[in-house]
């Protein structure tokens, strides 16, 4: 082969190995996107019925009731709430009143969550769960903050 | 007193660092000796400053002074004293102040290590150095000042980040903050030669050991970060391909291909043009890390509440790093040539492929990273990317990866040949996979997965030994010892097997936890047992205990093996009343061939808890894995012959920096 030639087979090779990779990755990319709605827009019907999605909001107080590692409680924005179920055990953040996102199904009216993610300090709010109280709060802003600011429960 | 003169030093350091960026570049361009003499002086000035500034916030910390207000942020009076220390950093203004520590340290070192190097070189890299202090120094003092003071000063500080209060903790940020800003100095030296227009062999000599020194320390950043997520978050994950995770974890598989690609540049005069957009894209992932990080658009711990200026001057300063630097590269690149020809199978074919694989990759994880926050920044909705996309990928793309990993090194530079190649490889395939399938087999219950992650494991080390005896082999009649032609071996060669060892490993170690691990969530009474692989766990109970800045409950859970006590384990839940924060201490019994992994959960009445109970097979040779990795990189950046020519070489301009 010409040194030229080689040249050109090298460029068509990485062109090739490139594409296909890119091919892989979007792929991929295409089937694992999770998207975000807050509870007004499930209640709206809105979210997906079969795929994996996110919701987020606040946990609202006095919901969370546990059975063996099963646990369930109502994420809401303040419009509108959304039962929520989980098995396992939730993360040290997970607060009655304060923010949580969680990813999962909705099966019945009931979003069967996989996965639940809460805040990482006092000061924190999870972008997506901040971003449902804003769009909720559109008419009613003194509700959702007082739900954002109220005073952390003591230790049982 | 003490806030103010760190806070002083930070000023004098910005004035001295706009010097630094401006008169020795200026110096080299109009040849005036005097202004390039300033670089050295002014490089190791704005390190005492910057030192000096961390010992003033460190004595903050220590003082328990809580009329600074990030100290009274971070810290608290019955916080233990090595733990105010590491707070230091353990909130954002510290850990930019870190950053700028590390920066400072390595213009400092480049200056000190620098003496054989042409002193138009050593000016135009310093300058550049200056230039990433001055705008790091200044965001540290426009958005991010820690020695603010606070007025009226309150009696006690808001304590550190529960999460932050582990011993990991005190090296993990250091030590990727070490490997993140160590590729500035690879970025430094790439527009410091196309600056000058001296692009060469040379020029990859000096710039090799910098960038794997740096490479060392983001490899054992990495590693020791997953190290802390697996035991201190509670839940016995080790990567979550979290956008942090991913921010660390771009500028490694780059820098990972920077390493390669040098070799070729070096060995071979070839890829220069690539070798030099690779060390820029390196320095602009790790600022695009600092940016992810920083700014607050992601939540993980590792994001702090900021406020928006915070973000806005990073994104600036990351748009004029990297735009100009590109810019410099699409003017200069082409007057730097091709270099040398090689053939469609050599070994520079073979790494180009390793560089095109790695970069493909880091792409990947850019693509997952940064796709939900441009969705978002344009208001069209919030999505997020799972660790599913990324497993899903990343196997396609490491396996040709790993493939090559062990074909590379027995390749023959410029041109090789398939028969050739496949002869001297046939015992290492033959083995890898007889070892894979027999490893399979006695184990168990691995599955294909685990078959083709042992392959890649197997055929890393039996291509190594195939190489090793190769090179120990008497060639042409010589009657030498194995000894002596042991000795023979550059270090840096042995630098690289040590390395792929430590792929190997790390491979075994993700493959039998993937396909091994046994997680179980149970509710536990007093006395409850559950069983895993022949191991009872028993429910002892829990007990109240005290810390200096907490309490908590612990649990007791006894391990038995048939009739022997394998484990007592003291899983713990905390809480500590400033912050407000309940946190999981995982109890862990590591062994070589399995973690015992147990986690308090919470309680759900009559003395009964939530209990995770984990059997993580060979988990800790992920980590063992990482360290072998760096080892090897430790080896190969102390090779002799980066000295060595120094010596040799007349013309002491030639020689190679000492090396890091």
């Amino acid at each position: 082969m010409k040194p030229r030639h080689k040249r050109l087979a090298i460029a068509a090779g990485v062109v090739v190995a490139v594409g296909a990779a890119a091919a892989l990755v979007l792929n991929a990319f295409q089937s694992n996107l999770v998207f975000f709605y807050s509870p007004s827009q499930v209640a709206a019907h809105e979210a997906p019925s079969l795929r994996t999605f996110r919701i987020g909001g606040l946990v609202e107080r006095g919901t969370v009731k546990r059975d063996g590692t099963r646990v369930s409680f109502i994420v809401t924005d303040t419009a509108k709430s959304i039962p929520v179920s989980y098995e396992g055990i939730l993360p040290d953040l997970f607060k009655e009143g304060k923010g949580v996102v969680a990813q999962g199904k909705l099966e019945g009216g009931v979003f069967v969550a996989r996965e639940v993610l809460a805040k990482h300090d006092e000061n924190y709010m999870p972008p997506e769960a901040a971003e449902a109280l804003k769009r909720a709060q559109q008419g009613n802003p003194k509700l959702a903050e007082s739900l954002a600011t109220d005073t952390v429960k003591k230790q049982p | 007193m003490i806030p103010e003169l760190g806070h002083l030093a930070l000023w004098i350091a910005l004035g001295i660092s706009a010097v630094l960026g401006t008169l020795p570049m200026l110096g080299a361009a109009r040849n005036r000796r005097d202004w390039m003499a300033l670089a050295r002086p002014s490089a190791r000035w704005i390190f005492a400053l910057v030192a000096l500034a961390f010992v003033c916030l460190a004595i903050s910390f220590i003082d328990n002074d809580f009329s600074v207000l990030y100290v009274a942020s971070n810290s608290n009076r019955s916080l233990p004293l090595h733990y105010r220390f590491t707070a230091v950093w353990g909130g954002h203004e510290g850990s930019i102040l870190l950053w700028l520590l590390m920066l400072t340290f390595w213009t400092f070192a480049v200056a000190t290590f620098s003496r054989h190097l042409p002193e138009k070189v050593v000016a135009r890299i310093l300058s550049v150095m200056g230039w990433l202090a001055f705008g790091f120094l200044l965001f540290l003092l426009m958005t991010s000042n820690p020695f603010d003071r606070l007025l009226p000063v309150p009696a006690d500080g808001r304590d550190l980040n529960p999460l932050l209060q582990d011993p990991g903790m005190v090296i993990h940020p250091p030590m990727l903050y070490m490997g993140y800003v160590g590729l500035s100095v690879a970025f430094s030296f790439a527009v410091a030669a196309l600056i000058g227009g001296n692009l060469d062999a040379t020029w990859a000599r000096w710039t090799r050991p910098w960038t794997v020194a740096a490479w060392i320390f983001l490899t054992i950043g990495i590693a020791l970060g997953s190290g802390w997520a697996y035991y201190e978050l509670g839940w016995g994950g080790w990567w979550f391909w979290d956008p942090v995770e991913n921010a660390s974890f771009m500028p490694w598989l780059v820098a990972t291909a920077l390493i390669h690609s040098l070799a070729v540049t070096e060995k071979r005069n070839s890829f220069k043009s690539w070798t030099v957009l690779l060390a820029i894209m390196g320095f602009s992932l790790s600022l695009l890390g600092t940016f992810l990080v920083r700014s607050g658009v992601l939540s993980s711990v590792h994001a702090f509440a900021t406020d928006p200026r915070r973000g806005l001057f990073i994104l600036a300063f990351l748009v004029i790093v990297i735009g100009s630097s590109l810019a410099l590269f699409a003017w200069r690149a082409p007057t730097v040539g091709l270099g040398a020809r090689f053939a469609l199978l050599s070994r520079e074919s073979l790494l180009l492929g390793n560089n095109v694989l790695l970069v493909v990759a880091c792409g990947a994880v850019l693509l997952g990273t940064l796709y939900p926050l441009a969705l978002d920044a344009l208001g069209l909705g919030k999505i997020s990317v799972g660790p599913p996309y990324f497993d899903t990928v990343f196997v396609p793309l490491l396996t040709p990866l790993i493939f090559l990993m062990g074909v590379g090194p027995l390749a023959r530079w410029k041109e090789t040949t398939l028969p050739d190649l496949a002869t001297r490889l046939k015992w290492a395939a033959g083995a890898a996979i007889v070892a894979a399938f027999l490893t399979a087999w006695l184990h168990g219950g691995v599955g294909i997965v685990g078959v083709v992650g042992l392959l890649m494991a197997f055929w890393i080390i039996a291509s190594l030994l195939t190489d090793l005896v190769e090179r120990l082999r008497p060639v042409g009649g010589m009657r030498s010892n194995v000894l002596h032609r042991a000795r023979l071996i550059p270090r840096a060669t042995v630098g690289m097997m040590v390395a792929h060892l430590g792929v190997a490993i790390f491979i075994f170690g993700v493959t039998l936890v993937k396909t091994g691990e046994v997680e179980r969530d149970v509710k536990m009474g007093v006395g409850d047992t559950t069983e895993i692989d022949g191991k009872t766990f028993t429910f002892r109970g829990v007990r109240d205990v005290t810390g200096p800045n907490y309490r908590g409950a612990q649990g007791l859970i006894v391990v038995t093996q048939g009739d022997k006590t394998i484990a007592t384990l003291h899983p713990e839940k905390r809480f500590f009343p400033v912050t407000q924060a309940t946190m999981t201490e995982a109890s862990i019994d590591s062994g070589l061939t399995r973690d015992l992994y147990v986690s308090l959960g919470e309680p759900v009445g009559g003395g009964a808890w939530i209990v995770r109970v984990y059997l993580k097979p060979f988990v800790d040779w992920i980590w063992g894995g990482c360290l072998v990795m760096a080892l090897g990189g430790l080896i190969a950046a102390t090779d002799r012959r980066y000295r060595i020519r120094a010596r040799q070489t007349a013309d002491a301009a030639a020689a190679a920096g000492a090396t890091a």
